[in-house]
């Protein structure tokens, strides 16, 4: 490989990673805050898929991308309520029931989402960065969607409120260990039905990111497992939110390894490109468990790692 | 369960079991009533929707040829959720073992496709199928086990990674050149295919692959050996408690890997029958989902193999009548997908039911 395809490539992949990496970062803090408090909703794929829609076809109808994010993160919190509310229950599976609504919400997602496949709505803005450097391809790069910086500041806040808030301390103790927060007078189940609908309403964000700005449009092949990645990647950031927005980037940047390299000419393998982020993970997720011991970090109470 | 002594017990044990039929019974009711309120908000007749999934599902022989021919991957694939799930594991990634296991199978074919009888290509076939999801689930049971990894996560990731196998082929290097409609490997030829059941078809008009008659009886076999042997006994221990069962001194580790090897070896079947029965080669109409909705029948039969088969079929025929559905009432074909979602989500939450009402168990009351 040439110089010149080598920097093409290498840019292709800065600009992948953070343009794909959004709706992870979304999810996957979504995720950590719902683990963090010592459940698992594996539901936020649905989430993510009916976010998107929602947010199409209210940016469709209202005319007004922003409108259309706020209604994918209201829909989001619905789905997270209802996961956290059914949870509560005796002797339901909060693994099962996250697979049920993962089925439901793309379900949903997709009957509701047929009129939206044709007509195009208003999509977010970019704020253009270009202007900091010369190279023409680096130009299109910095074209940086204004949600990446939120979800940078959702995670750097949400990283300082569990280390510094007395909330943060509480949904903290509430998935270490529920018995102490009985004791100490807090009500285990509404601790996890806030954390479970404040995660949805994140989630049902980053759905808003892939149908309003990357890629942009709606269709039913939206999402391929970024929900679920999620849950790999919140494993793989060892439940700190910081580290959430780095493995985004990571995840960003894996997937963006084929259509790069395709821009350069070099097409063989395309699909085990594609296939990256997945391996990726499986790789992760294989190297930083262990049978023995439990994760650093880890909530106590979560069934995952148990 | 000890043998029931008397006619006190019997009916005792009888009040017990009805439970199980009750409750799922139930949770289908009520979610043929909120899909119902669902329609109804949308100026749909529940009515006619009730009618056309009997119509479209079982109405006729030529609706039960579709229903069958879905219940028979579904059977398959709910086996592969059912039998990790008694040692407590939650693999839903057997859609990627169907996936693999019918492009092996495929590919197994090729080198004797043009000289080779039949009698030789089919096992060859079957077997590679079934090795492939043997192999390609046994790995996440030995990752769980070995590794600690999820293996919820891990099966699903490992769906992905095998539609990119499965796409890198047909795409690629094993595309049969001469379709150009949609890329496939070769077509296995018509000699190697799996024809229908006789008798079903001479009696009853209905063709319908051998892949039903495997998995009804994978599904006794599976049922046996869950219930009957040490094996079963074991893997149910585990399931019960895993710390427990590791006191005892039970392999639990070679019963997980054991256990998600059988899964998926029934994942494979499906593929094997999906290619060798119904498309004649490896191409992406493998990815239908069957492993998905597998999963919803497996725990609508609250993983109990012997009562995976009539739970298929039910999703079987709504699968379908989804097709008469959509043209006749002007819905989306997503309208499937919603009843099962909204089914499934029913169905779990009644998990909640079990042993709270003191007509199946006065004693246990609580």
């Amino acid at each position: 490989m040439s110089d010149a395809a080598l920097v093409t490539v290498a840019t292709a992949m800065f600009a992948g990673a953070i343009r794909v990496s959004t709706p992870f970062l979304f999810v996957s803090l979504g995720e950590c805050l719902t683990e963090k408090s010592g459940r698992i909703n594996l539901g936020l794929e649905g989430t993510l898929v009916f976010g998107a829609m929602t947010a199409y076809a209210i940016s469709y109808h209202s005319g007004s991308p922003w409108i259309g994010v706020l209604a994918a993160g209201i829909a989001g919190s619905l789905f997270g309520a209802l996961h956290g509310a059914v949870c509560r229950l005796p002797r339901v599976n909060d693994v099962a029931i996250g697979i049920a609504l993962m089925l439901f919400g793309t379900g949903l997602a997709f009957f509701f989402g047929k009129p939206y496949i044709q007509p195009t709505a208003p999509r977010l803005p970019s704020i253009d960065f270009g202007f900091l450097v010369s190279n023409p391809q680096l130009k299109e790069a910095l074209k940086i969607n204004p949600l990446f910086f939120v979800g940078l500041l959702v995670a750097v806040a949400m990283w300082w409120a569990f280390k510094n808030t007395r909330v943060g301390l509480t949904v903290r103790m509430t998935g270490d260990s529920a018995a102490t927060a009985r004791a100490m007078g807090t009500s285990v189940d509404l601790v996890r039905f806030l954390a479970t609908t404040a995660g949805g309403f994140l989630a049902g964000v980053g759905g808003a990111f892939l149908s309003l700005y990357y890629p942009g449009s709606w269709n039913e092949g939206l999402s391929s497992g970024q929900g679920l990645m999620a849950v790999a990647l919140v494993i793989f950031a060892r439940w700190n939110p910081l580290a959430c927005f780095v493995a985004a980037l990571l995840f960003g940047g894996a997937g963006a390894i084929g259509p790069a390299l395709q821009s350069v000419g070099i097409s063989q393998g395309y699909h085990f490109f594609n296939a990256a982020p997945y391996i990726l993970t499986l790789i992760i997720m294989i190297a930083s468990t262990s049978p023995k011991r439990s994760l650093k970090g880890a909530p106590g109470e979560l069934t995952l790692m148990k | 369960m000890a043998a029931p002594s008397g006619v006190a017990e019997t009916v005792a044990a009888i009040r017990r079991g009805s439970e199980y039929v009750v409750i799922p019974i139930f949770a289908l009711i009520v979610s043929a009533a909120l899909f119902s309120l669902f329609l109804l908000a949308l100026g749909k007749s529940p009515q006619q929707f009730l009618e056309l999934v009997w119509r479209g599902g079982f109405g006729t022989s030529f609706s039960w040829e579709n229903t069958l021919t879905r219940a028979a991957p579904l059977i398959l694939t709910a086996l592969a959720v059912a039998i990790p799930a008694r040692l407590g594991l939650v693999i839903i990634g057997g859609e990627g073992a169907l996936v693999l296991a019918g492009f092996a199978s495929a590919v197994a074919a090729l080198p004797f496709l043009g000289w080779a009888s039949p009698w030789l290509v089919m096992p060859v076939m079957f077997l590679a199928a079934v090795i492939a999801g043997a192999l390609w689930l046994g790995a996440v049971g030995a990752l769980r086990h070995y590794r600690g990894v999820n293996e919820t996560i891990a099966s699903l990731l490992m769906f992905y990674i095998a539609v990119s196998v499965l796409n890198f082929f047909v795409e690629g290097a094993l595309r049969d050149p001469s379709d150009p409609n949609k890329p496939s490997t070769a077509p296995i030829g018509a000699a190697n295919m799996v024809g229908p059941i006789p008798w079903l078809k001479d009696w009853l008009d209905i063709g319908v692959h051998w892949g039903l008659v495997f998995g009804i009886v994978m599904a006794v076999v599976l049922h046996i050996l869950m219930n009957r042997t040490t094996f079963g006994f074991a893997a149910r221990l585990t399931g019960g408690n895993v710390r427990a069962a590791r006191a005892q001194g039970l392999p639990v580790g070679k019963l997980m890997v054991l256990a998600t090897m059988i899964a998926g070896a029934c994942a494979g079947m499906a593929g094997y029958f999906e290619v060798a029965a119904i498309l004649g080669k490896a191409n992406g109409s493998l990815i239908a989902g069957y492993g998905f909705t597998g999963i919803l029948v497996s725990f609508l039969a609250r993983h109990n193999p012997i009562v995976i088969p009539p739970v298929a079929i039910l999703f079987g025929g709504l699968a379908a009548a989804g097709g008469i559905i959509q043209r006749r009432m002007g819905l989306p074909d997503a309208t499937v997908l919603v009843l099962q979602g909204l089914i499934f989500v029913v169905l779990l939450v009644s998990e909640t039911l079990y042993g709270r009402f003191s007509f199946f168990d006065p004693e246990a009351r609580k």
